[in-house]
């Protein structure tokens, strides 16, 4: 792999919190390694602002490695950044050339709002999962592991739905600020499982309640979710939410 | 006299006799008993969870925007438990045994029987919260091989099984949420401990998003806060990882146990420059089928698939071959970092081994073709089966191996080395997981018990969720029982305005110092001297050097550290930089504590002490204990608990 130096022009949303209005500032970031990963680079920025004097950009970050859904923004119009099936802190700047401009904002949605800078709010998850996103099972009620065989296909399945993490690009993505790829995901990751079976209509009807409630706009079926899943978790999921909905609906829940 | 409390009797009844005639507290109490939670990973939201269903009031706090993302989240390759599903000879018994000898004898029997004792439930329990572990055709639970063991005990989901069981303890906590029984303090950091009448009864939290310091008040407070290897500035951890919760209960009162006991993993993707902000760790799973390798020649620069079979030293088959690339942890790294000390390394930095996937593409490619009886098939049809075979497996990590360095490692092997991944030493507690402070417990890695000098893989996941769904529930009875009378203290108690005071104090301080140099600058910097001197190999004349330059990096830092922005609002920088102060203070202590060793045991290697093969070199007679250091205003005092083993006889370690 050859490795190579870039200059980059940076246009970047500063925001100083959820009442300021927000505005774009222009930053001109030289010497990048291609090595580097894109939050590697703003890190070289945020250490020059600091050097300088001014607020280093904050933007929520934790492991790294594309695993626990902290890492947001929108690159180029794309949230986490063009790289198919990958977040944010996994891009590197081998994607980019010398001399782009990078235009980086916040994740925009209603039921998202702006923290500061290129941070959001994502609470709204956490309350959908209350709202149902379980089984309920007490610590110390369970029977042996082995009890219960499950079709492997089915355990895959819900397996690829579990992989979520929780990020919100789907809800980025979606013109309309539609949740319905995360909330599918969790119904479908319950509902294949023989665990979520004694739930499964109350959950999917309460889930989809909360997520109305946050906010979060209607599915159109654009499919822009599933485009920009970095962990490529599958519209199908959405249709069997669907299914999912209106079963527990026919039969009166 | 410390005193572990470990209970009498027969080294497996001790669990199953001290659950029988523990203290209860009756419901209608729990309802009135208040418990603070500060950490929401395996360990700490498996306990808040649990004990909201048992009916306590409990508070989480974690420092992310939701307690998902806690870094248990990032655990790979998967959790042991003695389930004995595949036939081949586990049991309790083995669990314990092995988990004694990766730890070199240096844990205690006790409390390492009960975590060998519990980890079947853990997988029931997670199976029953819907975790999709990897099931067999037949629809039963799949399990694999992990290093330092030679049984199957180790379940998995891909390699992801850290995310599937965190999301499985996530939903059980955020189902109490919604009932009531836990309130969920999301972007909030612990940065003192309130102590009244030498029992911990709260914590001071800041707001990281308005910058407001909260009091909050409980009857118990347990540390759930992961570990302290960012102490290095680089490792596997999170960057969000910190040591501070556990630092502030330290410097007032619990003592802190073998903190110089860290971990380097084996195989994770070499630093390539800098720039470099964290390490990735590449699973221990891929030791499975992976081998290890370097050129047999010093120096040879030839791309890896130029260098002919014969001509390649496969160095942990060469020197173990009972155990061969499934070496533990401690005794990998030290051999990559031989053969790459001695001039065999590879890749541009000469610092990196090839972890490669040649032999087992071919293997699963041949097994794929007599399963599906394809009968006389081209090489290249053989390669992709297997490759798919080895997608299936360990597609993910392959992925992520390939986003950041660029090259595909089903066609040329990986380079991997060691980095530090995981923290032994801790805070120290008793057989009850509570520490010298009354009322304040540590859970999984926050605490020093389980894996004595050296963790085996596969084990942490095993123990956080041990500690919070199996151990506490039952530990912290028996304290609180005696508690019931103690009715909810105000916050306007002198004690919080007090510890509030304190934190308000340091925050200030901190910013107006306006020096020159950047936090980040000072993090790297401190990691760089506990890696060179504190790392994989130590020795006294290093140690020394280091406790001098910590001593005075810290000078430096508070005196010359920048810090913009403001107080009360969201301060990013500010947040980094109290976790570096800890840091420095604890990297000194890491590295008395290494210089106290006068031996080597597990991850901690000393260059004085070892075996004429280069092995590490115990002294049993001189250091068979836990070193739990006090903190007094300007040194610490060591208090030694002696680790009695009645039922394993402690040996040299030999995987060969």
């Amino acid at each position: 792999m050859q490795h190579y130096s870039m200059n980059l022009k940076l246009k970047v949303w500063r925001q100083k919190n959820s009442n300021d209005n927000g505005h774009f500032e222009n930053y001109d970031v030289n010497n990048i390694s291609s090595e580097m990963s894109f939050l590697e680079m703003i890190d070289v920025l945020n250490e020059r602002l600091i050097s300088e004097g001014s607020d280093s950009i904050a933007f929520d970050h934790d492991c790294r490695e594309g695993i626990c859904g902290m890492c947001s923004m929108v690159i180029n119009g794309q949230p986490h950044g063009p790289w198919k099936g990958t977040t944010t802190c996994q891009l590197h700047m081998r994607a980019f050339k010398d001399g782009d401009q990078i235009t980086i904002e916040p994740f925009r949605a209603n039921a998202f709002p702006v923290v500061k800078d290129l941070m959001v709010n994502r609470s709204a998850f956490d309350r959908i999962i209350q709202s149902g996103g379980y089984v309920s099972v007490n610590t110390g009620n369970a029977v042996d592991g082995n009890s219960l065989p499950i079709e492997k296909q089915h355990a895959d399945d819900a397996f690829y739905a579990a992989a979520c993490i929780g990020c919100g690009a789907c809800v980025a993505a979606c013109k309309n600020a539609s949740a319905m790829l995360f909330v599918s995901a969790k119904v479908s990751h319950l509902a294949l499982l023989p665990q979520g079976e004694p739930e499964r209509k109350q959950r999917v009807v309460s889930m989809v309640a909360q997520m109305d409630k946050e906010g979060f706009g209607s599915c159109t079926n654009t499919y822009a979710c599933e485009a920009e899943c970095p962990k490529e978790i599958s519209v199908l999921n959405i249709a069997r939410l669907n299914r999912e909905y209106l079963n527990a609906n026919l039969s009166g829940n | 006299m410390l005193d572990a409390k470990i209970p009498a009797g027969k080294l497996d009844e001790k669990w199953t006799k001290y659950k029988g005639t523990v203290k209860l507290v009756n419901p209608a109490n729990k309802r009135k008993l208040e418990i603070i939670v500060v950490g929401t990973g395996l360990a700490g939201s498996s306990a808040a969870a649990s004990l909201g269903e048992m009916g306590y009031k409990v508070k989480a706090f974690c420092f992310q925007d939701s307690p998902r993302r806690a870094h248990s989240i990032a655990a790979q390759g998967g959790i042991n438990a003695a389930k004995n599903y595949q036939n081949d000879g586990d049991s309790v018994y083995r669990l314990f045994y092995d988990t004694i000898k990766g730890g070199d004898y240096r844990a205690r029997e006790g409390n390492v029987h009960r975590l060998a004792e519990v980890s079947t439930s853990i997988i029931d329990q997670c199976v029953a919260q819907g975790v999709p572990f990897a099931r067999e055709y037949g629809g039963l639970l799949s399990n694999r091989s992990f290093g330092g063991t030679q049984v199957q005990r180790t379940f998995y989901a891909a390699g992801q099984t850290g995310q599937q069981l965190l999301i499985g303890a996530y939903q059980a906590l955020e189902r109490q949420v919604a009932l009531g029984t836990v309130e969920m303090h999301a972007r909030h950091e612990m940065v003192e401990l309130v102590i009244i009448d030498g029992k911990a009864r709260g914590i001071i939290a800041r707001n990281l998003v308005t910058g407001e310091l909260e009091r909050h008040f409980a009857h118990a407070v347990l540390l759930c806060t992961g570990g302290y290897g960012n102490v290095f500035y680089l490792s596997t951890n999170a960057m969000g990882s910190n040591v501070t919760a556990a630092w502030k209960a330290h410097k007032k009162g619990a003592y802190f146990a073998n903190p110089c006991f860290t971990q380097i993993h084996p195989t994770c993707i070499p630093v390539s420059g800098d720039h470099q902000s964290k390490l990735t760790l590449m699973s221990e799973s891929l030791r499975n089928d992976g081998r290890i390798w370097v050129p047999a020649k010093q120096g040879d620069n030839r791309p890896a698939n130029e260098i002919p079979e014969e001509e390649r030293d496969y160095y942990l088959e060469r020197r173990y071959p009972a155990f061969g690339n499934l070496v533990p942890r401690d005794v990998a790294s030290r051999a990559a970092k031989e053969r790459c000390d001695a001039g065999f390394g590879v890749g541009s930095s000469k610092q990196a081994v090839y972890l490669d996937y040649a032999a087992a593409i071919q293997r699963y490619g041949k097994a794929e073709v007599s399963k599906k009886n394809l009968g006389n098939v081209s090489a290249e049809v053989i390669t992709n089966l297997g490759k798919d075979v080895v997608k299936e497996k360990y597609g993910n990590l392959f992925a992520m191996y390939e986003k950041i360095t660029g090259e595909n490692p089903y066609e040329v092997p990986m380079r991997i080395y060691p980095a530090v991944h995981y923290t032994m030493g801790g805070l120290w507690v008793d057989y009850e997981l509570k520490t010298t402070i009354d009322g304040l417990y540590a859970l999984g890695e926050a605490n020093f018990s389980e894996h004595g000098a050296n963790r085996l893989g596969a084990s942490a996941l095993m123990q956080g969720l041990a500690d919070g769904y199996f151990v506490i529930p039952y530990t912290l009875g028996n304290y609180l029982a005696d508690d019931i009378r103690t009715t909810s203290i105000p916050t306007d108690h002198p004690a919080f305005v007090e510890a509030e005071q304190k934190a308000f104090d340091r925050i200030n301080k901190l910013m107006s110092i306006q020096g020159k140099q950047t936090v980040e600058s000072f993090h790297k910097r401190l990691g760089k001297i506990i890696w060179d001197k504190c790392g994989m190999a130590r020795s006294a004349e290093g140690l020394k050097q280091a406790i001098e330059e910590v001593r005075a990096l810290k000078a430096e830092f508070w005196s010359d550290v920048r810090i913009p922005g403001e107080i009360n609002a969201m301060n990013q920088e500010l947040d980094k930089a109290g976790r570096v102060a800890d840091f420095i203070e604890l990297g000194e202590l890491m590295c008395i504590d290494a210089l106290e060793r006068n031996e080597s045991c597990g991850g901690h290697f000393r260059e004085e002490y070892q075996t004429p093969e280069g092995e590490a070199l115990r002294d049993d007679e001189g250091h068979m204990y836990v070193s739990a250091w006090e903190h007094q205003e300007s040194h610490w005092n060591l208090h030694k608990e002696p680790l009695n083993y009645e039922v394993v006889k402690p040996s040299q370690r030999s995987y060969k």
